[in-house]
Formats: structure tokens, sequence, C-alpha cells
């Protein structure tokens, strides 16, 4: 038999190798060139007044975007505190009493269908299901898309983390006469715990950056913010229309915005990466 | 060809394979798993044509010795071995020992069977289509060659475009072998290659290994010692990582010299 | 004193439902755990139903323009809020091709990126890499937008599309003025956003290919790439295809990004370089001006066949996931 020369074959394999690395440091270099560039556009918008004052009307300097964030703390507070109660309970069902069932399969497939549902869909269903109803833009429907869009992930990582706890432990809990929903509650969640609330930091990570379902629900307000009754001022929105604004200041003012939403997202998606990564080297 | 032993400390106690042609011999191997070691100073000799056996307690090292052979250990960045491992003649830990060509010469059997996710055939293709280059009928030649050689031909020979997951297996575990006979290499090394398979057909296989050594040589890692004793010609016991004797099968399992190789083989642990 | 067995207590004999833990059979307090159970229930079957009411709500608010357009309404370019025409032609094509486009760009990246972190780069490198890679898809879409918009769509314009419009610029894909914003910019922009994705699903899939399955190729002298290429990948093809399926959800139904750098014009045009816009970014830009029933009506239709294209993308998606495991490991 003629055996085959093997340059052609290390050649190959060499190729490829210089390909992935690449194509890996394409990745890394999109991602700092874009920090790089949210840090240094939006540095220079970073004063004391940005953090205390209202906005102003174009071309009268100075203002700040106080109220956009506490009204993106309120939105993203109120999905949480809708979103992660039911989405512990669901995960809770998925995990210790769904076994194979059919319900259980089902849930676990809208689950993750729903989690790569595009969020201007849900923004849609909150406008159809509130704003319509009540005749006006109100922070409610906005908080209630933003819940939407976190329930899959703490319902997903819910189901995932308890079923890394192992059974022995519940066993041995029901075996002491424990009824299930104490052991659930109180041993199987302890044990899961930094595990769960990874899940929670996640969905607010995911929710507190997004644009798109707010802006036919909470759309947004030059004014303070009072309720979540009403248009609610909130930072992404802020972004959105003053970077599409022909106004210098007004642009600037969407760096500072893109700024403290960016590092926001990003340090919590680490802290959640972070707890995760303590849990497992404990195991 | 002479006994190539040099170093004559900590020497497993040896019979005499001076009379035979060497395949491969181990000088002074070192293994290591990150900084726990595994092997230590191992010697060993592979006599040409011939099964060898390497049997001894689990963790004993046997698969970590034998899979320094191949350079498989490789693939994980934390594995790394020392000292020698001639193949007629040239260290294939030598790093300019060209890998490719190493894996040509010496297949490997693994506990499990491996059937690649493609047809029986292109299985069998496949080690071919890496080392040379055929012609179609060539191909299929080959093909058909190394599945009889390997006793599977009869059994698979209508279902040659099934894929090779769909056998049983025992019947895998012989393609594995043919995906390996086909490359023409001159070592086999088998990794407990029976411990998943049924008693049936681990009597074909070793019936395999008994007819294959006319033509390779075979290094064979078991736990089993019978089966140790009906396929091979010479066994090595190691223990915790160290070649405590080494010598023809018969004698190791009749009387053994070394006192630990006896409490082994009588089934005193292990 | 010697207490009673307490298992011997008749009262207990009487409360039979146990429930199954691993392989032991446990006695359970039944009202509150059947309350617990029953209320988990219903928060698990909550996710379904979302689904379901988001498609029925999306249904019925199109409706009307469903009526008045019927078939016309996805095959008419018209999108005319003045006279009341509207034709979802162009969003529609706008989203295929952008989506199109980033597909391309970013299925041979990311496949190459599972490759490095799996087979190539040292577990230190491939940890570090892996969640960098994992953090570009925590950056916000509109932050994609902002860049897109004020330091990628001008590189493009300065540099890219000239380059390709003197090169390619014979192709009709690749004429007209380097404006910066088009189908083109939105594209890569959409590439890097699915990437994450992408490479994630596909380095797990990668990893779950058994080590000895590896190994044996190895063993017969494959080189890396030709064990990716013709075992790990074959072995992990199922799994792959639910991951580009999952990009491309997410490419489809991507928002802001989009919005900020496609130039949102409603047309069709062969040129890659010329503004368009996608279902998503007409959503985004017009929704909340829109006051005609007709027009709110014509906007959430588009919404409709958005959902319903990520459904089935979804779908599929998931499948192949599920599967990955059943696929070829039965062997195993």
């Amino acid at each position: 038999m003629k055996l085959r020369p093997a340059t052609g074959r290390r050649l190959a394999n060499l190729a490829v190798t210089l390909w992935a690395g690449a194509c890996a440091l394409t990745g890394i270099f999109i991602l700092f060139w874009i920090l790089y560039v949210v840090l240094s556009r939006g540095l220079g918008a970073l004063n004391p007044a940005f953090f205390t004052q209202l906005p102003t009307p174009p071309g009268v300097s100075g203002g700040g975007l106080v109220n956009a964030m506490a009204g993106t703390l309120a939105l993203t507070g109120g999905a949480t505190l809708m979103a992660v109660p039911m989405g512990l309970m669901a995960g809770v069902y998925l995990a210790e009493f769904s076994d194979d069932s059919r319900v259980g399969d089902y849930s676990r497939f809208s689950t993750n269908v729903l989690m790569g549902m595009p969020s201007i869909i849900v923004g849609v269903f909150a406008y159809t299901l509130v704003v319509v109803p009540l005749g006006r833009f109100c922070g409610y429907a906005g908080a209630l898309a933003l819940a939407i869009l976190m329930l899959p992930v703490i319902t997903r990582t819910t189901e995932d983390m308890l079923r890394l706890v192992p059974n022995t432990l519940r066993e041995s809990a029901l075996a002491l006469g424990a009824p299930r929903w104490k052991v659930t509650l109180a041993i199987v969640f302890r044990a899961a715990k930094s595990g769960l609330i990874t899940g929670i930091l996640l969905a607010v990570a995911r929710v507190s950056g997004e644009t798109a379902p707010l802006l036919f629900t909470a759309l947004n307000s030059p004014y303070w913010f009072r309720s979540l009754g009403e248009p609610t001022p909130n930072l992404t929105v802020t972004i959105f229309n003053y970077a599409m604004s022909p106004y210098p200041d007004w642009q600037q003012m969407a760096w500072g915005a893109s700024l403290l939403i960016t590092f926001g997202v990003l340090i919590i998606t680490i802290l959640a990466r972070f707890l995760l990564r303590e849990k497992n080297d404990d195991r | 060809m002479t006994n190539l032993l040099t170093s004559t400390q900590n020497m497993p106690a040896y019979s005499d394979t001076s009379s035979l042609a060497i395949k491969i011999s181990v000088r002074g191997l070192n293994f290591y798993y990150g900084s726990q070691q595994a092997l230590f100073d191992n010697n060993l000799d592979i006599a040409s044509q011939r099964v060898t056996a390497i049997i001894g307690p689990s963790g004993c090292g046997k698969s970590t010795h034998l899979r320094v052979y191949n350079r498989i250990y490789e693939l994980y960045r934390d594995q790394r071995a020392t000292g020698a491992v001639l193949l007629d003649g040239a260290n294939i830990l030598e790093p300019q020992y060209d890998i490719m060509e190493l894996r040509r010469k010496i297949g490997m059997i693994f506990q499990k069977p491996t059937p690649f996710p493609m047809s029986v055939f292109d299985n069998v293709a496949y080690g071919l289509k890496l080392h040379y280059s055929l012609k179609k009928s060539e191909m299929a030649d080959r093909v058909e060659e190394s599945l009889s050689r390997a006793a599977l031909w009869d059994e698979v020979k209508d279902i040659m475009h099934r894929p090779g997951t769909a056998l049983s297996g025992g019947q895998q575990q012989r393609l594995c072998i043919a995906r390996a006979l086909a490359v023409e290499p001159e070592v086999l090394l088998m990794d407990e290659p029976t411990s998943a398979i049924d008693p049936i057909a681990t009597a074909k296989i070793e019936e395999l290994i008994h007819s294959l050594k006319e033509s390779y040589t075979i290094v064979i890692v078991t736990h089993n010692m019978q089966q140790a004793a009906r396929v091979s010609d010479f066994t090595a016991f190691f223990f915790q990582g160290r070649v405590i004797e080494f010598g023809e099968t018969q004698t190791i399992f009749t009387k053994p010299s070394r006192k630990k190789t006896e409490e082994y083989i009588t089934g005193r642990f292990g | 004193m010697v207490k009673p067995a307490r298992n011997q207590n008749p009262e207990d004999l009487r409360r039979p439902p146990l429930t199954v833990v691993g392989d032991r059979q446990v006695r359970t307090s039944v009202r509150g755990d059947r309350v617990f159970r029953w209320s988990t229930l219903l928060c698990s079957l909550l996710v379904p139903l979302v689904m379901l009411a988001i498609g029925l709500e999306l249904l019925l608010s199109s409706w009307p323009a469903v009526k008045q357009f019927g078939w016309r309404f996805f095959f008419s370019q018209e999108w005319n809020p003045v006279l009341q025409q509207f034709g979802a032609a162009s969003s529609i094509f706008g989203t295929l091709v952008s989506t199109l486009i980033a597909m391309l760009i970013a299925v041979p990246l990311s496949l190459a990126i599972a490759l490095f972190l799996v087979e190539l780069a040292p577990p230190w490198l491939s940890r570090t890499v892996g969640t960098m890679i994992e953090l570009l898809a925590a950056v916000p879409s509109i932050i994609y937008g902002m860049w897109g918009l004020f330091v990628f769509a001008p590189f493009m314009a300065d540099y890219v599309q000239p380059f390709l419009g003197k090169t390619l610029g014979f192709l009709p894909l690749f004429q007209g003025p380097p404006l910066g914003i088009g189908m083109l910019t939105a594209g890569i922009i959409l590439a890097f956003m699915v990437l994450p994705f992408i490479s994630a699903v596909t380095r797990d899939v990668f990893q779950l290919v058994p080590p000895v399955v590896k190994e044996s190729a190895f063993g017969m002298g494959a080189t890396t790439w030709e064990v990716t290429y013709q075992v790990t990948i074959p072995y992990g093809l199922v799994g792959i295809i639910g991951a580009v399926f999952l990009g491309l959800g997410r490419a489809l139904g991507e928002t802001m990004a989009v919005t900020f750098v496609i130039g949102n014009a409603h047309r069709i045009s062969a040129s890659l370089f010329s503004p368009g816009n996608t279902i998503a970014s007409t959503l985004a830009n017009e929704f909340s001006e829109a006051t005609e029933p007709l027009y709110v009506s014509s906007l959430v239709a588009l919404g409709l066949v958005l959902y319903l294209i990520t459904y089935l993308v979804q779908v599929v998606a998931q499948m192949m996931l599920r599967r990955r495991y059943r696929a070829w490991s039965v062997g195993l």
C-alpha cells in the first residue's frame, strides 16, 4: 500500500488551529472594543449632576438622569418581585415533582422556547394586555414584560440547581418525618442557595439592559419617577431616544447611561458566575 | 537480538526473553498526573509477535503504562512521561518522533467499543483514508480483508452501510479491532478489551487475539488473570506503579519469584 | 421504659399516600404537601400559558389587519401610514436577509471558537476566553446599537464597504454608496450578538463526545482537525444544528441593535449597502407612534409573523438539543 504523505494533513491542522485562535481573538476583540468605546465616551458624562438632576431640554446644558435611574430600578425591582416567586415554584415542580410527566416535559419545553422569544414580542403582548385596556402607557406594563422575560431564566436555573442537590439529603430529611414542602423550602433550597441566587442575578442582568419591551409599555418620561402607574422614565429607552436625537449633549448623556447600564449588567453577570464557581469548588 | 537492559537497579524479576526479537523496550519510564507520580522507573521488553499481558490490581498503573506507548496521554495537558520507550530502537518519547506515524504503527483497542458515528465501512476505512492514498476498489478490498481478519466479515458484509453503533457490543469491539488492523499496524495495544462485553463475545475476541499474534505484537492490559493466562506468552505484574515481576506467562502463574506476585495471583488481594 | 414501636400504630397505617424519593418510599404529611405540589404545578404551567396567551393576543389584535389585507399583507411592499396601506414584505425580507448574513458569519466563527475552547486551548486559557465570549452575550442589545451606530457603521463606511465595492462591486449585492448603516452592517453586528450563544452550546456538545471515542481516533494517528471534522462534529451534529437554530432564533428577533443601524427604510433592495428594516425594527420604531387602529393592528400582525417564525425555530432547536443524547451514543 502506498503511504500518503502527511505534510498536507499537518498543514491543514495548523491552518485550522490558527483559524480557531483567530476567531477566538476576534470575539474577545469585539468585547473589548465595545467596552472601550462605552468607557471612553461615557466617562465624560458622569458628574454629580448626572446622578442628581433631571434631564434638561435640548440646548440647555447640564442636567442628569436621576429619574431614569430610579425608574429603571423600580421597573427591574417590580419585575423581580413578580418573577422570582413564580420562577422558583415552577422550578421546584420541574425538579421535585415532575418526574417524567407530560406536563413537566411540556412546561420545560415552553420554558426553553420562551427563553428564546424576542423581547419585543413580549413587549407587544404587555401592550395589548395592559396598555390597551388601561388606555395609557404605564410602568406596570413594562415591569410585566420584564417579568415574563425573567421567568424562564429563573425557572430553568432553579430546576438545574435543585437537581444538583443529592437525593440522600431529601431522603434523610423526609425520614425524620418532615413534610415534603418543608424539606424543599428549608433543606433543599438552602443546599442550593448560591445556585438559586445565581439564577436570579442572571435574570436581573438580562432584563436590566432590555429596551425593546419597554418602548411601548413603560415608555419614558422626562419627569420625576413617581409611580409605576404612569409612563416611567428609564435608562435604556432614554439611551435610544437621546442617541437618535441630533443634539450632542443628549448623545453624550446617552453614552453616560450606556456606561452605567453596561457595567451594571456586566458586574451582576460576573458576580453570578463567581457565586456559581465558588459553589462548584465546594462540591 | 540481545537484551538491552542496562540498568540493574529497581529491576523486576526477569525470565529470559533474550532469545526473542524485542519490539518495544521501556527504560526508566516515569509518569505523572500533574504532580502525582503514577509510574516509577518502569522497565519492560515487549517481544515481537508475541502477546504480552499486563496484570495487577486496579489503580496499579497498567493502563497508564499502556497509554504511553502511543502517547495518547498527551491529549491531557497535565500528564507527562519521562524516560525512554524504544520502538525498534527509536525513542518515541522524543518530541520529534512523528506522532502520526507512531499511531499508525501502534493501534489501540479501548475498554469500551468506540465505533465512530459513521457506517461500518467508513469506520474501517477511516484510518486507511488518513494514512494511505487508495483507489476505491483497493479500499473496499482492504476493508473486507481487515474485517475478515477481525472475524467480523461474515456478520457484517450485508450491513456495511448501517451505522457502526448499530452492531452488538462484541461486534463493535471487533469492528474497532478491524479498524485498527486496516492501517497495517505493527503493534496492537488492548486496554481491557473484553471488560465491557459478554462472555461469548469475549471468547471470540480471545480467539482472535490468538490468531493475530502471528503477524502482530500485542500488549494487553487485563484485570482478568485467567484471560492473561489463556492468551499471553509473557506477563508483567504491576503494583503501585512499579513492574514487580515480568516473565513467561507460565512461569509467572506457576512459580512466581516475588511474594507480591504470588499473593495477587492466588487472590489474596487485588 | 420501653416505648411502643411507632410503626405499629394503626393510625399510621391509615395514611396511605406515599411519594417515592429515589428508591425509597417515604410517608408525607398529606394536606400541606398536596397544596404545595399543586401550587408549584400551577406556577410551572404559567410559562406554557403565557406562551399560548401571547400567541392568542397577537392573533386577536392583528385580526383587523389580516381581515383588511388578507394574503396581500405578506407580499406587499407598500407601508404607508398616511394612506393606511400596510404590507409586510420588506420587513420580512429584511429580517431574513439580515439573519442570513449573521448566520453566514456567526456559524463558522462559533464552531471555530468552540473548537478552540474544547480541543486547542490549555484549560486556563479556555476558561478565560470562554468567560469573555459569554460576556459578549451579556452586553445589552442597546449597547451594541450605540457602538454600531456611532463606531462600527462609520468604520464600515470608511473601510469595509469601499473595499467590498472595489473588489466585489460587480455583484449587485455590493453596489451603492457606502453609507455605513444598512443591511450588511446590521447582519455583521447580529453575528457578533449570536456568536456567544452558538459557541457556548457547541462547546457543550463537543464536550459531550466521550473522550474514549476521541482517543481512539487520535489513537489511529488523526490530527486534532481530523478528529473534530470526522468524529466530533458528526457525533454532535444534531446538537450543533440545535445550537445554530438557537442562534437563528436570537438573530431573527433581535431588536435594538438592528434598529440603530439598519436605516429603517420600508423597501427591498438588492444591495446589502442600502438601508432596510426588519420586523423587530419596524415595531421598535413605529409602535409607540401608531395611533390609527389599523396601523397598530398591522404592526401586531408583523409581531405575529415574528412570533410564529421564532416559535418554529425554537421548537426545532429544542428538539435537536434534546435528541443529542440519544442520537449516536446508543452504543456507548
